[in-house]
């Protein structure tokens, strides 16, 4: 079972161009995704939402994984700003996870 | 099982923290393509290379190695190899492109300085204080380590008191053009790629190509910088029929090469796929920028040839 922590969105936001919460999980990202990351962004913006800390952490080579290319953003009907957030979640684990 | 994530990321902050650049290219390495050009020190307009056409044989090189070490316990001692960096800068015992590549992308360089003196253009270079602009470091998400070293690029340039940037890739025109602004207070910076410089000056070719070629979009130029018209209009204009890929222009098809210094298999199998898009439009193929020229060159082999732009450009204006 995985713990919540009600401030993580709060966290991992470094700016008003965090906007996860656009997102209408219609799945288009992950559908031309080059990876085939089909956990980002949908599912991994969900869990920070929700404040599922573990489960971010535990996909933390996805986030790495992300050529930030992109071409997710290009084809969301919602305008959410995946590479940016990706980037924020990077700059959360470089300094929660990793100690850099 | 990919590289350790953060003492990868430690080992490129602390070389640019402490060297001024990720990897081990030395300020007058850097600044050797410029012998013999003429080109004023510093001035109002200067070409800024920001090291990406310089760093990209060491890069290479460097990958080979990790994507050895990637499935191999030695990724087990990438953690150790953080700490002795700090003393000794291990990436330059690791990464020694021969010296024939190191030559082919500096040719690069000169083919855009030769194409802005063209079109007539007055401009200088900063020699040794051409800096890295922390492009790898900012897409890791480094912020703190970034927004020091941009004042340090920033600094330099203002002392050669510069007013306008030419920029020679998407990833450094994206920096200085859109990140930087955020970072530094009152940034004064008018930023242009050479592709936007000389398409702007409408310059007229002295020879005429010939065939067809398969346009790769920089996910950078298309997205992020939306670039897209600049090179098909030069190629064009140079008598080159410019093919599309499957996926192009704003939805072009990543080469893969930003997973490289993490995920090197990865970055391979994204390569391999671009280029079958590109050889089914055409039997050559251009790029724009020094990652995807890499990335690409590697995954055709000799399937397909493929050069940056500027090689193109040179032959059809600069006769
Ligand atoms: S394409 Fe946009 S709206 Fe659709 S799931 Fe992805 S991020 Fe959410
Ligand atoms: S930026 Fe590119 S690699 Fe990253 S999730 Fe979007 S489509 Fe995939």
């Amino acid at each position: 079972m995985s713990l919540v922590n009600p401030v993580f969105v709060d966290e991992v936001k470094r700016s008003g161009e965090f906007n996860a919460n656009a997102c209408m999980n219609c799945g288009v990202c992950s559908a031309v995704c080059p990876m085939g990351i089909e956990l980002l962004p949908r599912k991994l913006f969900r869990y920070v939402l929700l404040g599922l800390q573990d489960k971010v952490l535990e996909n933390r080579e996805t986030v790495y994984s992300c050529l930030l290319c992109g071409m997710c953003e290009a084809n969301c009907p919602a305008g959410v700003n995946i590479a940016e957030n990706v980037r924020s979640l990077r700059y959360y684990m470089n300094k929660k996870v990793f100690k850099i | 099982m990919p590289l350790p994530i953060g003492d990868t990321i430690g080992i490129l902050a602390d070389n640019l923290r402490m060297r001024k650049s990720v990897l081990p290219v030395s300020a007058k390495g850097a600044a050797a393509w410029a012998k013999g050009l003429g080109l004023p020190r510093g001035g109002e307009t200067v070409i800024y290379t920001g090291l990406m056409y310089q760093m990209i044989p060491y890069i290479a090189a460097m990958n080979k190695v990790q994507g050895m070490i990637e499935d191999s316990r030695l990724a087990n001692f990438v953690g150790l190899g953080r700490y002795i960096n700090r003393a000794v800068n291990i990436s330059a015992f690791m990464a020694v492109p021969p010296k024939g590549t190191r030559q082919s992308f500096n040719r690069v360089l000169v083919n855009i300085a030769l194409l802005l003196k063209q079109a007539g253009l007055e401009f200088g270079c900063l020699y040794e204080d051409d800096l890295y602009s922390g492009a790898l470091i900012y897409d890791l998400g480094m912020d703190d380590v970034l927004a020091d070293h941009a004042r340090k690029v920033y600094g330099a340039l203002k002392k050669h008191g510069v007013r306008n940037v030419i920029t020679v890739d998407p990833h450094t025109t994206h920096m200085v053009r859109s990140v930087y602004p955020d970072l530094i207070k009152g940034y004064d910076l008018n930023v242009k790629s050479y592709l936007e410089v000389l398409a702007e000056r409408d310059i007229d070719p002295r020879a005429g190509l010939s065939g067809e070629v398969a346009v790769h979009d920089s996910c950078v130029y298309a997205r992020y910088e939306n670039m897209l018209n600049q090179p098909r209009t030069l190629l064009a204009k140079a008598g080159i029929a410019v093919r599309e890929p499957a996926d192009t222009g704003r939805f072009t098809l990543c080469c893969g090469g930003p997973a490289e210094s993490l995920f090197p298999k990865k970055a391979a199998a994204r390569a391999r796929a671009r280029v079958e898009q590109m050889k089914e439009a055409a039997p050559r193929g251009v790029t724009m920028c020094p990652i995807c020229y890499v990335n690409l060159q590697k995954a055709a082999g000799d399937r397909m040839i493929i050069e940056d732009i500027s090689s193109y450009l040179v032959r059809a204006y600069c006769k």
